[in-house]
């Protein structure tokens, strides 16, 4: 009786999980279907994504003081340099960029076990392969890519993917960066027609903490959409020397106060960013900080 | 250059030269140049092969990195490694041809790359002619080493005196013009000298079919470029170096591919990984040449922290620290 009790239970419980999953039987090696276009939704952070980041905000970025010197340093005439004028935004970087992204899987023939799942960014036409077929990473001294080396796997319906061997890139294209060994995981959630991409870069040189952001894309049946990205250096600056490199010396950077003008309500030390800048609790320290400098100001 | 005839005539600049050098070994240069690893264990050491493109493999031991192309006509290495590693290097390279190691060339004298020169070179062979092979009845044995001349300076001794390294890993046939080329294993190779780099000995290599360049020490993923003031390097020749790298890579599509980077130490990379590279070293420089346009002593810069910024990615190395590197790019700018 105990036994048959049991097995009822049982049965219902595995009936319940089935009807969770639409009375479909699927494959555990693909939950979720992610194939087709999807477009950028690009309101979410609009002011970092399209016009692009302003010179020195750091706000709310998990930096180190490596990486806050790194980008004071930066000069935006670095990117008049022909070798500069075509470098793609890395993988953790570039699905905020403005683009089309194509998802689609890659089978075995023989079994239709799931490979590989490919991603093609629009901006700088980039190729992605993210290796189902549990294949190892290569060793570090293997060649970096602008997109590194990616494995994947389902997490229930997310697919959580771990990429190692991506190039030295932008943390925000502003002159912060992530170095070589940065990783990245990533979770890839389907909402139906919208697509939620979780990115979460590890960095112990340049930054203090994972930094965690988001981004969602709608699904796009209907536009076509511009997919290329064609991209030509070209001498930009005449004249220039032969190891002539752009950039400031430290505490020279004329740009930096720039934004600090721009946006008032914003106080200097919480442009220059870091991990406590992250956090809901920072805001108390802010209007403190505006609290001082207003009576700073009466005096 | 024959070994024999360097031997009678030892010009009187070598023995500044040596003089200068033994100052250098003092202030722990010497253990840059062979990037601390002198006296690591070798004996579980695993040279690993990473193949490049073509017929160009990235082998990769417990030192710095070596370059081989292997191909019919037999195989040809850059850098040789360390002595501790030479058996499992042959042993290694015979797996890639049936012919024989004909050259060896060294991108300069630093020991990471040349201290395998002596053992490495009796398992290849020179082949010579009719008339060569008649007058100097050794020429056969063992591969060709070829270097930029300076190299050869570095690694011998006037007669009488002891020479830094066996005469066996000296340098057999040297370069003094803008380069050598050979035609080996079906393409053109390009040993291009790079003037007052870290050294004043410096070469590239450019495999010219399988678009590769094989960088020496000149250029690393994982540490700062160990500058020899002493021996004619510079950190404006090195980023003279550097620039010329990128010139000579083409990339294939935004940035990437196309002609592949073998560096000293650290991954295989392509033209981007150069170019991030020669920005570090150029606003290193930029830097410190504008602490002493202020006025600073080198102690004084070098409280500065000047590399902070990027000591994360290239900082890291005992044998070679930042300060050492701010102490090279200081003493060359000031000369």
């Amino acid at each position: 009786m105990i036994l048959s009790y049991f097995s009822r239970v049982a049965s219902t419980a595995a009936m319940a999980i089935l009807l969770a999953g639409g009375f479909s039987i699927r494959p555990v090696y693909a939950q979720v279907d992610l194939s087709g276009n999807w477009g950028a939704m690009f309101d979410e952070d609009f002011p970092e994504r399209i016009p692009g980041p302003e010179l020195g905000d750091y706000l709310g970025l998990p930096i180190t003081d490596a990486n806050r010197l790194r980008a004071d340093s930066w000069s935006s005439s670095r990117i008049t340099m022909p070798e500069q004028q075509c470098r793609v935004h890395v993988s953790p970087y570039i699905y905020r960029g403005p683009t089309n992204l194509r998802i689609w899987e890659e089978k075995d023939p023989e079994t239709q076990a799931l490979v590989a799942i490919h991603n093609y960014s629009q901006t700088y036409e980039q190729n992605r392969t993210i290796w189902m077929d549990g294949r190892p990473h290569p060793p570090d001294y293997a060649l970096h890519t602008w997109m590194g080396f990616s494995t994947g796997k389902w997490e229930g319906d997310v697919l959580t993917v771990y990429t190692t061997h991506i190039k030295t890139g932008w943390v925000r294209r502003n002159g912060l960066v992530e170095d070589d060994r940065a990783t990245l995981t990533e979770h890839f959630i389907r909402h139906g027609d919208i697509l939620t991409h979780v990115s979460i870069v590890s960095d112990p040189g340049y930054l203090s903490e994972p930094l965690i952001k988001s981004q969602d894309f709608q699904l796009n049946l209907y536009y076509n959409g511009n997919w290329l990205y064609p991209c030509e250096a070209v001498d930009e600056v005449v004249g220039r020397k032969e190891g002539e490199v752009p950039n400031y010396l430290p505490g020279k950077n004329p740009f930096l106060t720039e934004y600090e003008k721009n946006h008032p309500m914003v106080p200097y030390d919480a442009a220059r960013g870091g991990a406590e800048t992250m956090y809901p609790e920072y805001r108390k320290k802010i209007k403190a900080m505006m609290a001082a400098q207003a009576a700073a100001e009466k005096k | 250059m024959n070994r024999k005839v360097l031997q009678i005539a030892a010009p009187a600049a070598l023995g500044l030269l040596l003089l200068v050098g033994r100052i250098a070994a003092q202030t722990g240069l010497a253990a840059a140049e062979s990037h601390g690893e002198e006296n690591a264990d070798f004996s579980k050491a695993v040279i690993h092969v990473l193949p490049v493109r073509g017929p160009i493999y990235m082998l990769v031991g417990d030192g710095a990195n070596i370059t081989l192309q292997a191909g019919k006509q037999g195989e040809l290495l850059v850098n040789t490694g360390f002595d501790k590693m030479s058996d499992k290097l042959i042993a290694t390279m015979k797996k890639y041809s049936d012919r024989p190691l004909q050259y060896i060339i060294n991108t300069n004298f630093y020991a990471d790359g040349t201290n395998g020169n002596d053992l490495i070179r009796l398992a290849g062979t020179t082949i010579t002619g009719a008339n060569v092979t008649a007058d100097i009845s050794d020429s056969r044995q063992g591969a060709q080493i070829l270097a930029q001349d300076n190299v050869v300076a570095h690694m011998s001794a006037p007669t009488g005196e002891k020479a830094p390294t066996p005469e066996g890993a000296w340098p057999t046939d040297t370069y003094i013009g803008k380069e050598k080329t050979l035609f080996f294993n079906g393409e053109g190779i390009e040993i291009i000298h790079q003037p007052n780099a870290l050294t004043d000995g410096d070469s590239l290599v450019f495999f010219r079919r399988s678009d590769v360049i094989s960088a020496g020490d000149i250029f690393n993923t994982d540490g700062y470029p160990v500058i020899d003031v002493a021996k004619g390097g510079t950190i404006e020749g090195t980023v003279l170096a550097l620039t010329h790298i990128v010139e000579m890579a083409i990339v294939e599509h935004e940035e990437e591919g196309g002609t592949l980077v073998i560096p000293g130490h650290g991954h295989l990379c392509d033209q981007a990984e150069v170019v991030e590279y020669r920005d570090m070293v150029a606003i290193v420089r930029d830097r410190v040449k504008d602490a002493i346009k202020r006025g600073l002593t080198l102690q004084q810069t070098k409280a500065e922290k000047l590399t902070s910024d990027y000591d994360p990615t290239y900082g890291h190395n005992s044998y070679w620290t930042p300060d050492q590197f701010i102490e090279a790019a200081y003493n060359s700018l000031k000369k």
